[in-house]
C-alpha cells in the first residue's frame, strides 16, 4: 500500500498564504489573551484545587450553591465523566497570603461548606494548595526551560545543517508554540504543569519533523545541483510527504488514545498535544522551509538571489568566478 | 551470517537483560515491585516547605549578642544595651557604649571569637554594630536548610510511611520537598513536621502570675534586660493562662536530649520522659544544683509546658508533664527526639491525591497505553504488511527497554511518565516509517530488497540521530528545569528516545536481515 508517493505538489507557492492563515490564528490568540490576560492555571498563578466525589449524583449547580459563602472567584466544573459524581472547585490565590498554614484556609473552607450543605457522603480525592512563591518561581523555571530548549536545539541545527535552516526551525516552533497557545486559550484551557511539558514537547516533535526534510533537502542538494533552493526544498517535502503524513498521523492516534482514556488529569496535556501535532506537520510542511528559503535569499543578497545566479551560472555551463563550491551550497548560503 | 547470529544474540541478551530487570514489575507477596509508582498514581501527600532562614540568622546573632553581655558583665562594664531585632536578623546593635569604656568595649569585643570571625564592625555614635558577613549568613543558611532537611527525614521515618522522599527542591536553596506516598490526612503530617520542638528548661525568676501587667507591675511594666515572659495553659485552673518571667536564654536546650519517650507522670497520666547526653547532664546538674527550692519551667516552642519545683540536683532524666493525651505525648517525644529544627517550617505548596483518583489513574494511563499501541499496530500491519510486524516487535522492545532503564535508575513512574510512554510508542513509530518510507523508495528505484533494506537504514541512520539528539535536548532541558511530574515525563521521554536508537536502527534492521537471509535470492519484500 502506498499513499501520497510521487506528489508534486507545489507547497512553496502556498507559503504566503499558510503564512497568513498562521498570522490569523495567532492574532487571535493573541487578541484573547491581551482581553483576557494568560490562562494560568494555578501551578503557576497560586490557588487552590479541590476535588470532591459524591457517592450520590451530585450536579455542579448543587455544589455551587452550597460553596456560595466561601468568598472568592470560585469556579466549578465537572470532573471525568458524568457517573463518576465527582466535581472540581478552583479557587484564585486571596491576596496577601503567602504561605504557612493559611495557606490551606480556602481549601478547608470548601470542605466545610460542602459538609454543611448536606449534600450526602462523600470524599474528598484531590487537594492542591499552591502558594504563589512556587507559581512565581514555576513561571520563570517554565519560561526559561522553553527558551534554552529552542536555543539548544537552534545550535544542533546550525551545527549539523546551516543557520538558515535553523533559523526556519526555530520559525516553525516558536509557530507551533504560538498557534497551541491560541488554541488552549480558545478552547478554555488553563496552563498548568503537565500543558508546559506538552509544549515542550511539541519543540521537540516539530523540530523532529522539520529535520527530516532538511535531512532530504542537503541529500538531493547533492543530486539536484541544477535546480534552484526553492525546487529542490518543494521535491524533497514531497518525497517525504508520505512519512511526515504517516508518522503524524499513527503520533496523533496514540495520543487521540491518551485524549480519551488518559483521565482527566492528562486531557489539558493530550489536547495541547493533539493540537501541536497538527500544527507541527502543518509547520513542517509550509512554514520551516519558506523561512529557510527566504532566509537563504536574504543572505545572498536581493535582487536575483543567489539561487538564480547559480542556476543560470550552471545552465550556460560557466561558474561564476570566484564561486567554486557547489552551485547548491552557494545558493543556500 | 556469523556476523547476524551475534546480532540476534545480542538482541535476545538485551531482551532477557531488560525482563529480569523489572521482574516483578508490580509488588508481589515476597518481593517489591521493580517499577516504583509516583505520588498520583499510588496516592499520598507532597508537600513543598520553605525554612525560615532568617530565624537561624536571628538565633545566631543572638546568641553571639547574650556571649557579648556576659563578657560585659564579667568586665563589669554597665551601661551598653545589646539588641537584635527579627527584622534585621543579621545585626547586633549595640548602644550607649560610655565614652571612657570605649577602648575597653572595643578590646572586649575584638576577644569575642565570633564577632571577630563573623562579623563586620561599624562603629557609630555612642554604639557599634556588628553585621554578620554576607559569606557567613550564606553558609548559616545552607547549613540551617541541610539541617531542617535531616530533622523533617528523621521525623517522616519516624512517622512509619513506607518510601518517604525528603528532598531539596528549587532552585531558591531554601525549600524542601516531602513525598508521603499512602498518607491521605496531611494535617496530621503537617503539625508532626513543622513544629520547631524547641525545648528549653528555664528557672522562673518571678510568677506564675495571671496577666502580664501583674507579672511586670514591680519592673514598672517593662521587663528586665535580658529577661522574657513566657506564657503557658495554667495547669489547676483550666482554661485560664499563667504568666512567668524567665531569662532570654536557656542553660538547657533540646539539643542537650539524648532521648525522649512516653512515660507516665505520678498520677499515671501521660507524660514525656527525656534524658539528658552526657554535655547535657552536666549543664543539667548545674542548673538544678544551683537553684533546689526553685520553680523551673520546660518550655517547647515559647509555650510553658511544665512548672515544677527542683527537689534535689538532677543530672540525667527528666519529665514533661501537665494535661496532655496519649497522641500528645507521642507526637511530642517523636519531635523531641528528631531535634528540634533550626528554624521554622512554612508551607509553600500542599497536594493530596486520594488513592481512588489513583487507581483511576492508573487504569486510565493503562487503557491509554494499551490502546495507542493497539491502534499503532494495526495500521502498521495494514499499512506495512508483514514488514509492520518488524515495526511493532522494535516499538514493543523499546518499551521494555525503557521500563528496564526506568528501574535501574530508580525512576518513578509518574502519570506525566505515562504520556511519555505513548509519545515513545509514536516516537517509535517514526523511526519505522522513515526507515520503510525509504526502503520503498529503493525498491520503486529498482533496487533489490536487500540492496534497498541496506541503503534505506544507512541513509536514515544520520536522519535518526540528528532528530533524536534534537529532542533529547528538549527532554534534558525538561529534565533539569522540571520539577516533579515533568521530571517523570522528561525521564521516560530521555530514556525511550536512547532505546528507539537501539531498536528502530539496529534490532528492526536485524529483523530484515535475518528474514531475507532465509531466502535463497529474495525478489520480493512484504512491505
Amino acid at each position: 500500500m502506498q499513499i501520497f508517493s510521487n506528489t508534486h505538489y507545489d507547497f512553496i507557492k502556498w507559503r504566503w498564504h499558510a503564512i497568513a492563515l498562521s498570522a490569523l490564528v495567532i492574532l487571535a490568540g493573541a487578541g484573547m489573551i491581551v482581553q483576557r490576560g494568560l490562562p494560568l492555571g494555578i501551578d503557576f498563578s497560586g490557588g487552590t484545587i479541590v476535588v470532591f466525589k459524591f457517592q450520590n449524583a451530585v450536579g455542579e449547580d448543587a455544589v455551587r450553591k452550597a460553596i456560595a459563602g466561601v468568598p472568592g472567584e470560585k469556579a466549578v466544573q465537572q470532573y471525568g465523566k458524568l457517573e463518576e459524581h465527582s466535581v472540581l472547585v478552583r479557587l484564585p490565590q486571596p491576596p496577601g497570603i503567602e504561605e504557612g498554614f493559611s495557606l490551606e484556609k480556602d481549601a478547608k473552607a470548601l470542605n466545610d461548606a460542602v459538609k454543611a450543605a448536606n449534600l450526602g457522603p462523600f470524599q474528598e480525592i484531590s487537594r492542591e494548595v499552591v502558594g504563589p512563591a512556587i507559581g512565581k518561581d514555576l513561571q520563570r523555571k517554565g519560561l526559561w526551560a522553553t527558551l534554552l530548549s529552542i536555543l539548544g536545539i537552534t545550535a544542533y541545527i546550525a551545527l549539523r545543517f546551516r543557520l538558515t535552516f535553523a533559523i526556519g526551525a526555530i520559525a516553525a516552533t516558536f509557530h507551533d508554540i504560538l498557534v497551541t497557545l491560541a488554541f488552549l486559550v480558545f478552547f478554555g484551557y488553563d496552563l498548568s504543569l503537565n500543558v508546559i511539558a506538552a509544549l515542550l514537547t511539541i519543540t521537540g516533535y516539530s523540530v523532529n519533523d522539520t529535520i527530516v526534510i532538511f535531512d532530504r533537502v542537503r541529500e538531493n542538494m547533492h543530486t539536484m545541483r541544477r535546480d534552484d533552493l526553492e525546487k529542490v526544498v518543494n521535491h524533497s517535502i514531497n518525497q517525504t510527504l508520505g512519512r511526515t503524513l504517516i508518522t503524524a498521523g499513527t503520533t496523533f492516534l496514540s495520543v487521540l488514545a491518551l485524549y480519551l482514556f488518559g483521565g482527566e488529569v492528562l486531557e489539558g496535556f493530550a489536547f495541547t498535544m493533539l493540537v501541536g501535532i497538527i500544527s507541527g506537520t502543518y509547520s513542517t510542511i509550509f512554514i520551516a522551509a519558506a523561512v529557510a528559503i527566504l532566509m537563504s535569499k536574504r543572505a545572498a543578497g536581493p535582487p536575483a538571489g543567489a539561487a538564480a545566479v547559480a542556476a543560470q551560472a550552471a545552465r550556460t555551463g560557466r561558474p561564476p568566478a570566484g564561486k567554486k563550491t557547489a552551485t547548491g551550497k552557494v545558493s543556500a548560503r | 551470517m556469523k556476523n547476524l547470529k551475534w546480532k540476534l544474540l545480542t538482541i535476545v541478551g538485551v531482551i532477557v537483560f531488560a525482563a529480569a530487570m523489572i521482574y516483578p514489575p508490580v509488588d508481589t507477596p515476597s518481593r517489591k515491585g521493580r517499577i516504583s509508582l509516583g505520588l498520583d498514581l499510588k496516592g499520598g501527600v507532597q508537600l513543598v516547605l520553605r525554612v525560615k532562614t532568617d530565624e537561624a540568622l536571628q538565633y545566631t546573632s543572638e546568641d553571639a549578642a547574650e556571649r557579648l553581655r556576659l563578657a560585659l558583665r564579667e568586665k563589669n562594664i554597665a551601661g551598653p544595651t545589646i539588641t537584635v531585632s527579627a527584622s534585621a536578623p543579621t545585626r547586633i546593635a549595640v548602644a550607649g557604649v560610655p565614652q571612657p569604656m570605649d577602648s575597653a568595649f572595643r578590646a572586649l569585643a575584638d576577644a569575642q571569637p565570633e564577632l571577630v570571625a563573623q562579623y563586620a564592625r561599624n562603629p557609630a555614635a555612642g554604639g557599634y554594630t556588628f553585621d554578620l558577613k554576607p559569606n557567613v549568613a550564606q553558609i548559616l543558611r545552607s547549613q540551617a536548610v541541610a539541617q531542617a532537611l535531616q530533622t523533617v527525614e528523621r521525623r517522616v521515618n519516624a512517622l512509619g510511611v513506607s518510601e518517604p522522599i525528603v528532598a531539596p527542591y528549587g532552585t531558591a536553596g531554601d525549600q524542601i520537598l516531602v513525598q508521603l506516598p499512602g498518607v491521605n490526612d496531611p494535617d496530621q503530617v503537617k503539625r508532626l513536621i513543622g513544629t520547631t520542638a524547641l525545648l528549653e528548661l528555664k528557672i522562673v525568676e518571678a510568677g506564675p502570675a495571671a496577666s502580664q501587667e501583674a507579672l511586670l507591675q514591680s519592673t514598672g511594666g517593662v521587663a528586665p534586660p535580658e529577661m522574657e515572659v513566657v506564657s503557658g495553659a495554667d495547669k489547676t485552673n483550666p482554661g485560664s493562662i499563667s504568666y512567668y518571667l524567665v531569662r532570654q536564654v536557656a542553660p538547657v536546650t533540646g539539643r542537650d536530649l539524648s532521648n525522649a519517650r512516653a512515660s507516665v507522670d505520678e498520677n499515671n497520666l501521660p507524660a514525656v520522659g527525656f534524658s539528658m547526653n552526657r554535655a547535657g547532664a552536666i549543664k543539667f546538674g548545674n542548673l538544678t544544683g544551683q537553684n533546689i527550692g526553685k520553680p523551673m519551667a520546660v518550655i517547647l516552642d515559647g509555650r510553658v509546658e511544665t512548672v515544677a519545683t527542683i527537689q534535689g540536683r538532677i543530672t540525667d532524666n527528666g519529665q514533661i508533664f501537665g494535661n496532655f493525651t496519649t497522641q500528645d505525648v507521642a507526637d511530642m517525644s517523636l519531635m523531641l527526639r528528631s531535634g528540634a529544627l533550626p528554624a521554622g517550617l512554612t508551607y509553600l505548596e500542599e497536594r493530596t491525591v486520594g488513592p481512588t483518583l489513583g487507581a483511576d489513574s492508573i487504569r486510565a494511563g493503562l487503557t491509554a497505553s494499551l490502546g495507542g499501541l493497539l491502534l499503532v499496530a494495526i495500521f502498521m500491519l495494514v499499512y506495512y504488511k508483514l514488514s509492520g510486524t518488524n515495526a511493532i516487535l522494535s516499538i514493543v522492545l523499546n518499551l521494555l527497554i525503557l521500563l528496564a532503564f526506568m528501574s535501574m535508575a530508580g525512576a518513578v513512574m509518574t502519570l506525566p511518565g505515562v504520556a511519555g510512554f505513548i509519545l515513545t510508542i509514536g516516537m517509535g513509530v517514526d523511526s519505522n516509517v522513515l526507515i520503510f518510507e525509504r526502503i520503498k523508495e529503493e525498491l520503486a528505484a529498482g533496487k533489490g530488497p536487500r540492496a534497498a533494506v541496506a541503503a534505506g537504514f544507512d541513509r536514515v541512520f544520520w536522519t535518526i540521530v540528528d532528530t533524536h539528539i534534537a529532542s533529547l535536548v528538549a527532554a534534558a532541558f525538561l529534565f533539569q528545569f522540571g520539577t516533579g511530574p515533568i521530571r517523570g515525563f522528561a525521564t521516560t521521554l530521555f530514556f525511550g528516545l536512547l532505546s528507539n536508537v537501539f531498536t528502530a536502527v539496529f534490532v528492526s534492521r536485524t529483523l530484515f536481515e535475518f528474514i531475507l537471509s532465509r531466502r535463497e535470492q529474495p525478489q520480493s519484500l512484504s512491505i
